[in-house]
């Protein structure tokens, strides 16, 4: 994202555009990330529920929404998606924390 | 203007004063010696003279958050608070600076704990200085009540948006009664005018976020557009105060000048101690010496080159504390004007006194002038000295 000089500011720090929190990317504060693993996935929506960020894509174009995958622009690696996500299939949840490595 | 002769204690002027404004909301809690102010305010809104909306809260804290929310609502608002409800506030203190609210706020100067001491000293006023208020001081309940008027028009005009404090001393100005001239309401009204705010958190069709987190990528950008603010305050202070002078016949300026034209020796101080001050100035003259007074009325912003200019030549220069800045070298107002003083050689030295409502008298004024005689011939004195106090 591009930065505001100090001029073109508004006074006393207010933010003017409302819902501006999505143009902010703190997907780089991760350590660790979900790992999405798709046929272990029942789209009950826990991790849709539960994720503080709104990171978690979903796909609302049929009559069910499905469970897409993780917004990592956002997603900070907190783990609560993997905490809540419910092993069902097999015993296996369809979301894995992993540490992160680039 | 034709302007009412009134006996009234400094509380009471100020509480006057706030009223005139027709502000839509006051937070406070009481405190000595401040209680008496918003005690006098209650009773204006009891008997129906005020319809300002006055929230009654459980802390000093508590009272300038409430502020600050009804300053982001829109509403013209004011506090009142004194030493120890002063720090409580703190934190939030320096959130109405930088959310660029214009709350006025009286503070009735009194001593900091401990040990715990009711009377008058500017300690309370002088752990708030940086946190980018403007402080107005006063020497009366006069300049108190002119202060209290004029510290709407300084807040709310658009190019400051800053909150202001209105300083006056604990008991000594707080609650004794004063002779002074106060506007008719109409006219102090048209002088400070309707309410217009900057920005408004009620206004649903245009949202707006304020106070959100700011880290390493625009805090210092935000900062740095609040720093820029005070210049223009230091202007628009000016500019107000002549225009109420206009009004009232009273005008102000940064500083009072008391004698100072052709003097040799200068006392620089705050509040009610000029009134000593002055009068001892006065024998002094009497006797041929030229000795002369700056009183600080803005200390924030603080004038550094309208003081450097005023002291400019000067044989010998006193500064008078009454706070101390523990493991600092010398008095709030000492470590300014000395910094504003650099490059010069005028010789300054500076005292501490008065400290939890210590008498300061004539003696010690005389103590002040007799010292400053002997700067002036070439003698030293202590860089930092202390008065009225048993050794």
């Amino acid at each position: 994202m591009s930065f505001i000089k100090t001029k073109e500011l508004p006074e006393g720090g207010i933010i003017r555009e409302a819902g501006n929190a999505h143009d902010y990317k703190t997907g780089d504060w991760r350590t660790f990330v979900p790992q999405f693993v798709e046929e272990n996935c029942i789209h009950c929506m826990f991790c849709w529920i539960y994720c503080p960020d709104s990171a978690i894509e979903i796909d609302t174009s049929g009559g069910k929404p499905l469970m897409k995958g993780i917004i990592l622009d956002h997603c900070k690696g907190c783990g609560i998606c993997a905490h809540e996500c419910p092993p069902v299939k097999k015993g296996k949840a369809a979301l894995v924390m992993v540490r992160e490595e680039k | 203007m034709e302007q009412k002769l009134v006996a009234l204690s400094g509380n009471e002027a100020v509480a006057y004063a706030f009223k005139q404004a027709k502000p839509h909301v006051a937070s406070a809690f009481p405190i000595t010696p401040q209680t008496e102010m918003m005690h006098k305010y209650a009773e204006f809104v009891a008997n129906g003279e005020s319809t300002t909306e006055m929230i009654l809260v459980e802390s000093e804290h508590s009272a300038m958050s409430a502020a600050v929310g009804s300053a982001a609502a829109g509403a013209r608002t004011f506090t009142a608070t004194s030493s120890a409800g002063f720090a409580l506030m703190w934190e939030i203190v320096y959130i109405a600076a930088s959310l660029r609210l214009p709350i006025c706020m009286a503070l009735v100067n009194r001593a900091l704990s401990g040990n715990i001491n009711i009377h008058c000293d500017h300690s309370d006023s002088m752990g708030g200085r940086d946190a980018g208020w403007i402080h107005l001081f006063s020497e009366n309940a006069q300049e108190a009540y002119d202060n209290a008027v004029m510290s709407w028009r300084i807040a709310e005009h658009m190019d400051v948006r800053l909150p202001v404090m209105v300083n006056y001393d604990g008991f000594i100005i707080s609650h004794t009664a004063d002779s002074l001239h106060m506007l008719p309401d109409d006219a102090a009204y048209d002088f400070i005018g309707k309410y217009k705010h900057a920005y408004t958190l009620l206004d649903v069709e245009n949202p707006i976020t304020v106070g959100p987190l700011d880290l390493t990528d625009y805090y210092f950008e935000h900062k740095t557009s609040q720093l820029a603010a005070y210049a223009k305050a230091a202007e628009v202070v000016q500019k107000v105060s002549e225009e109420y002078g206009a009004l009232t016949g009273r005008t102000y300026e940064y500083c009072e000048e008391y004698k100072l034209d052709d003097a040799d020796m200068v006392m620089v101080i705050l509040g009610s101690s000029a009134g000593t001050a002055k009068d001892v100035i006065d024998d002094y003259r009497a006797k041929g010496v030229k000795v002369g007074l700056l009183k600080i009325r803005m200390f924030r912003p603080f004038p550094a080159k309208y003081i450097a200019d005023k002291l400019a030549g000067r044989k010998a220069v006193a500064v008078l504390d009454r706070s101390a800045s523990f493991g600092g070298f010398g008095g709030p107002v000492f470590t300014e004007v000395r910094s504003a003083m650099y490059g010069q050689q005028v010789p300054l030295h500076g005292y501490i006194y008065g400290l939890g409502g210590r008498d300061f008298d004539l003696g010690q004024v005389a103590t002040v002038i007799e010292n400053l005689k002997k700067v002036a011939a070439g003698g030293r004195v202590e860089d930092i000295n202390l008065l009225g106090v048993r050794l």
